[in-house]
Order: C-alpha cells, then structure tokens, then sequence
C-alpha cells in the first residue's frame, strides 16, 4: 500500500471552513491523488463543489490557487501573459524595475501556470469549466496530462516542478468532450441523507438543539420533494437558512406552525408561489 | 485479469482503454481494498457521467452475478487477491437465482442486452423515451430490484447492495440529452464581422507604425470583431414530425444555446408553411406572424435552418386551400410560399431532413422541395454541410438543387 495514501480526512473545521464530505467522496479524493488524476466534481448546485477544494487544501496543509472561469476564458490565460503593451511602453519611457530586453519580465504566469512554477504541491482548483467555451476543455488536455506548457515568446517548456492536486467543478451547463473525461476521475456528489445532512448541521452550529434541527430537516426535505419546483433548495441554503432562524431566536413552536424565512431556502419568485402552495395543502 | 469486466462494461457504455488502464493502475497501487472500494473507484474512472450511473448500477450487478455463478479460474485468482475482504460477493447469485426464477438467465440476459443496446444507441441521439420506457421494460422483466431485499447476513458495506438500490434511477429519465456534438457543429457557421467602436489594439500594426515613428508610440485600434450571423429556425411539428421530435428538440435547444449568434428566431409550422408561422408548437393563430409580414421583417441576411420531413399529401404542396388544417387557409398553393422563402432568402436557407436524404429514390413531396430549397440529413454531418453551405453562401457546394435540376416532376 502506498504510504502517501488517504491522506485527505474529511472533516475540516475552521474558522472561513467547515467540511464534511462522506466516506466515499474522501476516497475518491485520495485515489485522484494517488493516481495524479484531475478530480471532476459535479453535483447539484449548493453541495459544496467548490469547497472541496478549500477543504482538500486545508486538510493536506498545500496551498490553494483558484482559476475561475469565465465565458470569455482561453486556455492560454491560465498558463501565462505576455505583456506586449507594457514592452513597448517600457522600451519608449523607461522602467526602472523591468529590463526591456528580457522578455521574462513581461511575461506573467496564469493560475496554471502559478501552480505549475511552484516549488511545493499545491492544490489548482479549476472552478465551473462549464463557463467556458466547449472548446476549451480540449485546449487543457495537453497541460493536464503531463503537466507542461510551452511559452512561444521564449520557446520555453513550462514543466511542473510538483504535480498539482486538480480539482475541476462542472454545474452540467455544457457537456464536456469525451478526450477530457477520459483523463478526469469523475464524482458525482450525491445529495446529502438525513442523517449525513444533520452531521453537517452539527459541524456548522454545534450548539443546535435536537429537536429543533429535527424540525429544520423535516421542513428542508418536504421541501425538497416538491418535484415542481425549478431550483431546489440545497445544502448551502439550509446552512444560512438554520443561521438566520438561530439569530432570529425563533422557539420550536413556531417553527412546528410554519416556514418562517422562507425567502432564504428558495430564491425563485414562482417556486416561493409554489412552495406555499403545497405547504398550506399538503398533500 | 479484469478484461472480461472491461468488455462486457465496453458493449454498454463508453469505457476506453485509457480509462481501463487507470483502473489497473488503481488496483495496483492498491488503492482498491475491497468490493464496496471496488464499485466506487470503478465507477469513478470508469462512467464519467451520472446519467450513465444507473447503467453502471444494474452492469455490476449482472455482470458479478455471472460471475459468480461461472468464474473463470484465472479472474477467480484474480478477484480472490484484492477481493479478500469481501466474499459475500459470491454467495449472491443464491438469492438472485430465487428471485429470478421465473425467468430463464438466458431470457433474462437477452433482454437485459437488448435493453442496454437500444439505450446506448438512442443515449448517442439521447432519445428521451427509452430511458422511461426502456426501465419500465426492464422492470417488467423482473430486473427493477428496487424493492429487493436481501437476506439478513449480508453486512452493510455491500457493493452489490449499493449498485443494487439503483439510486442513479431518476437520473435517467431526465437524461440531459447530447447537444454538445450539435452545438460544435452548428458552431462551424461563423462570419466574423467588425462592429462597436474601434478599442481593441492592434499590435502589429501597432509595432510597425511605431518603429516607422521612429520609435514614438503609435497606438494602432481595431474594431472588434463578432459574429454577425443571425438565424431563423423554421420547424416542422405535429403529424409524421412527431417520431423525430426528440431529434428537433436536440437541434432546437443546441442552437438555442450556441451564444454566439447575434441573432436567433424560430417559428413553428406543420407539414408545409403557409400564410402564417406560428410562435410556439402549438400553432395558435393569435401568436403567429404573416407570412408577408415575415418576409418583410426578416432580410436576406438571416440563415434560414427549415426542419421538416417534407412527408405530406402532395395537394398539401399543389393546391390552394391544400392545407390540412383549417387555420391556414392558404388561397395559395404550399409550394408558392416555399418557392417564395428560396427567392427571398436566395443561398441563405437550407433544409434539414430527419429522414434520409438520398439522390436515387424520395417520395414525390420530398423531390419537389429538395429541388428548390438544398437539404440535407439531420444528422452531425449533414448539420456540417448544412453550415458549411451556409457559410460560403452555397459556393462549391453540389446540393439536392443541384442533384434533382434535371429530374422531371409530373404535378400529378
């Protein structure tokens, strides 16, 4: 067994992070690791995707570095910049700090590029690829299998000192090319259980009380079955959901009569329509 | 070794060899320490996409089934290595057989073959109503074990139990359907034209107005440039449309979803168009534009994608008042108005055709509108060439126009 296995644990607790991923994301996590994978997450919005990273980050003591991405977002920005403008204007004016004549002053490392030139393993999260163009999945294949990029100003090869932890998020707005997935484990995160949903409850406010957490879960997930419903609530939802109803010193009672706050749990105009609906004539 | 598995997985779903070979070089590193390790890392690096769970779920299962029941020594040797931990595996096949007994395991695997070939077929098209349909076939066949219970002593920490409780279900049935292949080929049709203010520099020229300076700055600007390409998608709904309805809806939410174009509209007819293109499948009259009207607001620089299968009554083509809905009450013939888009939108409208295109044979409806408006097949490729035709405006392009010039056509 490789010694450096299972490593990431799971649960982190934090003052900016609280994280509870279950047995089988944990595995998953450490067999990306090992195997020098890119790890794909998906899931429902709101099942913390995106603080896998924080907490993988967190829990191995690596460095974070976030490349989020955008609709507009190329390949070649994650790997480096080549400051033309600023070259020109130095080669006119002058700079002091810059030598014109080296082009390696012009030149800035994307996020890619950044994890890649660092002496420590780090942990490159790549956030919401699905932004992007389709294409764009397809322009990383080669910097992600072995880890390298070329720089054509200075034909230099970009290697990585370390390979990165990769963790890539996708929210299913596109579908990715199947050359990409080959290279990816895949997750899917599964929607929290009752139990599991009340485990990470705890670990956020660890001084609520049973029977109201009981009462909070059992409104949350008769909720979450109203299938007409276009954006469910989700576990980030419920988290400032319990947050707010804990400031508001709200009692047990009153939270047995309704839904108070129900603003918080569902965003949509038409869902809120529809989920008072159903509350007030369950069926 | 796990070859058989990656086969037998490989008829089903698309697993590659890279991806077999990740699992192999998981089981060798040890990273797999037992079944339930074994169902989770496998499917992992093996099914890259929740949609395909489900399939994933019920392949395990039947393909551990058989395999307990006759395992080929060398895999046995295999599995018994890293399998260690958990032999409960193997005393399955016990409470399968007891719970299929009504059925033959030759019938069972027949149709559990069947299920999952039409499944992978129609998933690459994506069609919607095998993944209800097809379950609820299966079901009846005795493999929707949802409710299967299994006998007390088999601990928790199962696989076969997992993959059996088949949570991946529901995901089927909203199978989001395949546009991405749609998408990049409808992305081929792309006219980038400057528009906006001129802010985008242009270093090139830039660099050489400044070393022509004399090495003062010389900023050079350009005109971003966007593509220009507006669209119209004209479809075909109801009647014999209804078959490939899937195959419309893939288009239709594809191009919808392609950002890029400046422009993007649809309207709806049935079988022919007509006086009217109505605004949503429905066809209401009230929600529908003229069919002068919409030559008037649509120029000729629109593209123009007509979606139909041309099947119809050739009076439906021939004659005034052919229609075979009320609402239209055309005075005029369906051919005039197709005749009329061909003139007014000239090289800018094609025809996709979810039935094949072929140049020897077509049914007499099919002939007369291909020979006056270029189609093309509904599928990837002919999507290409429909964009590519587009693109170029028609240029170097051999089209039914072109196919079916000399064919004579009888009215009756």
């Amino acid at each position: 067994m490789d010694a450096t296995f299972n490593k990431f644990r799971g649960d982190i607790k934090t003052e900016t992070v609280k994280y509870l991923a279950d047995p089988q994301l944990r595995n998953i996590v450490n067999v990306s690791i090992a195997l020098g994978r890119p790890l794909l997450v998906k899931g429902e919005p709101g099942t913390g995707k995106t603080m896998l990273a924080h907490a993988i980050a967190l829990s191995l003591g690596k460095r974070l570095i976030i490349w989020n991405i955008k609709s507009t977002t190329e390949a070649i920005d994650g790997c480096y910049m080549y400051d033309t403008v600023q070259r020109l204007n130095d080669s006119r004016f002058g700079c002091e700090d810059r030598d014109v004549d080296n082009i390696h002053d012009y030149i800035t490392f994307g996020p890619l590029g950044e994890a890649f030139d660092s002496e420590e393993q780090v942990v490159l999260l790549i956030d919401e690829i699905d932004k992007a163009d389709i294409e764009f999945p397809n322009d990383l294949l080669q910097e992600l299998d072995v880890m390298e990029f070329y720089i054509k100003e200075t034909k230099e090869f970009i290697k990585a000192k370390t390979r990165p932890i990769v963790v890539i998020t996708s929210n299913n707005e596109k579908e990715l090319p199947d050359a990409f997935l080959r290279r990816c484990v895949f997750h899917w995160i599964e929607f929290p259980s009752k139990a599991f949903m009340a485990d990470i409850c705890n670990l956020h406010y660890p001084n609520l009380k049973e029977n109201l957490l009981e009462q909070c879960l059992n409104h949350f997930y008769a909720l979450r079955a109203i299938t007409k419903m276009r954006k469910l609530p989700s576990t980030s939802e419920l988290l400032d959901w319990i947050g707010v109803l804990l400031k508001s010193g709200i009692t047990i009672e009153e939270l047995k009569r309704g839904v108070p706050f129900l603003g918080v749990l569902i965003k949509k105009e038409k869902d809120i329509e529809i989920a008072i609906e159903k509350l007030k004539f369950p069926t | 070794m796990f070859l058989d598995y990656f086969f037998y997985l490989k008829e089903i779903l698309p697993v590659s060899i890279t991806e077999f070979m990740t699992l192999l070089e998981a089981l060798d590193k040890g990273l797999i320490k037992n079944t339930v390790d074994f169902y989770y890392i496998s499917r992992s690096i093996l099914c890259k996409n929740e949609h395909h769970f489900d399939i994933y779920d019920i392949a395990f299962v039947n393909y551990f089934k058989d395999a307990g029941l006759d395992f080929p020594e060398d895999i046995k040797q295999e599995i018994w290595e890293w399998l260690q931990t958990n032999e409960s595996i193997f005393r399955m096949p016990g409470a399968l057989k007891e719970f299929f007994q009504n059925m033959s395991p030759e019938e069972l695997e027949r149709q559990f073959r069947k299920l999952m070939r039409e499944q992978d077929g129609e998933h690459n098209f994506g069609n919607l109503w095998i993944g209800t349909q097809g379950q609820s076939k299966f079901g009846h066949s005795g493999l929707n074990i949802e409710g299967f219970r299994i006998a007390g002593d088999y601990g928790m920490q199962n696989a076969m139990r997992i993959a059996q409780k088949r949570i991946f279900k529901d995901y089927r049935k909203d199978l989001v359907i395949d546009t991405r292949r749609i998408k990049v080929a409808l992305k081929r049709l792309r006219k980038l034209d400057e528009i906006g203010k001129k802010n985008e520099l242009d270093l090139p020229k830039t660099i050489h107005e400044t070393g022509r300076n004399g090495g003062d700055i010389e900023l050079i600007f350009n005109k971003k440039k966007k593509n220009n390409i507006k669209i119209l998608l004209l479809m075909d709904v109801g009647g014999t449309m209804d078959i490939y309805i899937h195959q419309a809806n893939l288009l239709f939410s594809a191009a919808n979803n392609v950002s890029h174009w400046k422009d993007f509209k649809y309207y709806y007819f049935h079988n022919c168009i007509y006086n009217y293109l109505y605004e949503n499948a429905a066809r209401n009259t009230d929600e529908a534009i003229e069919f002068e009207d919409f030559l008037k607001k649509y120029d000729d620089s629109y593209r123009v994608i007509i979606v139909g299968d041309q099947t119809m009554h050739r009076s439906e083509l021939v004659t005034p008042h052919g229609a075979i809905y009320d609402d239209a009450s055309n005075k005029k013939p369906g051919l005039y108005y197709i005749n009329e888009i061909a003139k007014h939108f000239k090289k800018n409208v094609i025809w996709l055709n979810p039935e094949p295109v072929r140049d020897d044979w077509m049914t007499w409806t099919k002939m007369k509108i291909a020979q006056i408006i270029p189609t093309f097949h509904l599928t990837i490729g002919g999507i290409e060439n429909a964009m590519d035709y587009l693109r170029t405006g028609g240029k170097n392009h051999y089209t039914t126009v072109d196919i079916l010039k000399d064919v004579p056509l009888a009215l009756f």
